[in-house]
């Protein structure tokens, strides 16, 4: 039986309270990792760390947040993510909204593209099927 | 000075988990500062304790090939003071270990009674994203850490068992009980 989007959305919250040391009322669907809730980089692997336990999953690197996308020159130009860098990020990960980042791709925001809802997708997409 | 905020391994599963103890004595400096009147072990010491057991857990299991440096300290609970003559037990599992990083579980005895719980994060930094580089010699398993694991078998042991400690006249294998 599929495991309801609420019941996916209340582990990541236990998950990101006990990873970041938030309040349970900040981690909203909408709340982004870095700007919200003050994830930094290491926090990305404890977050990887501890769905994998909450869920029993495997999440392979790169597969829930980009790992190599800003280290490829044809990816980057001038601060902004290529064509092909934006194509190969929205084809490695569906679980992302990109509507809203693709009219001006800045690295600087990519970590915006990161919010709660978007772990929720990414749990549910494996969970589910 | 060294340092090494443990005094011997007393047990070394590999890959698994590690038993460190250290004996805190008035002779220490630190000591005396913190504090003058009220001596009492800095809690920050107590948590480089458990770093350097559960940062050789982590170092063995890939035979100290990577640079494991201490990135997190996810939780650290220690409710009680650590004073000149108590012995502090670290004990060190590994809960997740990858390419990139590992966390650890840890729980802090004082004389032999669970006081605290220490859980920490350490990244294997040749693996990181950003592709910095660091000098090519392991700078952080120096002589001086590597011999606290002298005599123990390092071999992954069959599920189950443990790797025991050392032979050493006059020192029993395990932290005396009290």
């Amino acid at each position: 039986m599929p495991m309801p989007q609420e019941e996916v959305l209340d582990k990541v919250r236990e998950t990101l309270v006990d990873a970041l040391g938030v309040d349970e009322e900040e981690v909203t669907p909408e709340a982004t990792l870095t700007g919200d809730l003050g994830a930094e980089s290491i926090d990305f692997l404890d977050i990887v760390f501890r769905l994998e336990k909450a869920f029993s999953i495997k999440i392979p690197p790169g597969d829930l947040f980009p790992d190599n996308i800003l280290n490829n020159p044809q990816f980057v130009e001038n601060g902004k993510l290529t064509q092909a860098g934006l194509a190969t990020l929205k084809q490695s990960m569906p679980h992302v909204d990109f509507s809203e980042f693709q009219a001006d791709p800045d690295v600087n925001r990519m970590p915006e593209l990161f919010k709660v809802q978007t772990i929720v997708n990414y749990v549910q997409n494996k969970v589910n099927g | 000075m060294r340092w090494i905020w443990i005094d011997r391994f007393v047990e070394f599963k590999p890959g698994v988990s590690a038993t460190a103890v250290k004996n805190v004595s008035l002779a220490e400096e630190h000591l005396h500062d913190h504090w003058e009147d009220f001596p009492m072990m800095p809690a920050s010491l107590i948590i480089e304790g458990m770093a350097q057991t559960a940062g050789m857990l982590v170092g063995q299991a890939r035979d100290f090939q990577e640079k494991v440096i201490l990135a997190k300290i996810s939780k650290a609970e220690l409710p009680e003071p650590v004073l000149p003559g108590d012995q502090l037990r670290y004990h060190a599992e590994i809960t997740t270990i990858t390419d990139q990083a590992a966390s650890t579980h840890g729980t802090v005895f004082k004389n032999d009674r669970e006081i605290g719980t220490i859980d920490l994060m350490f990244s294997h930094i040749d693996q990181n994203l950003q592709g910095m580089k660091f000098p090519e010699e392991n700078f952080v398993f120096t002589g001086q850490f590597l011999r606290l694991l002298a005599g123990f078998d390092l071999k992954p042991p069959p599920a189950g068992a443990a790797s025991s400690g050392p032979d050493r006249p006059g020192q029993a294998p395990e932290a005396p009980a009290k």
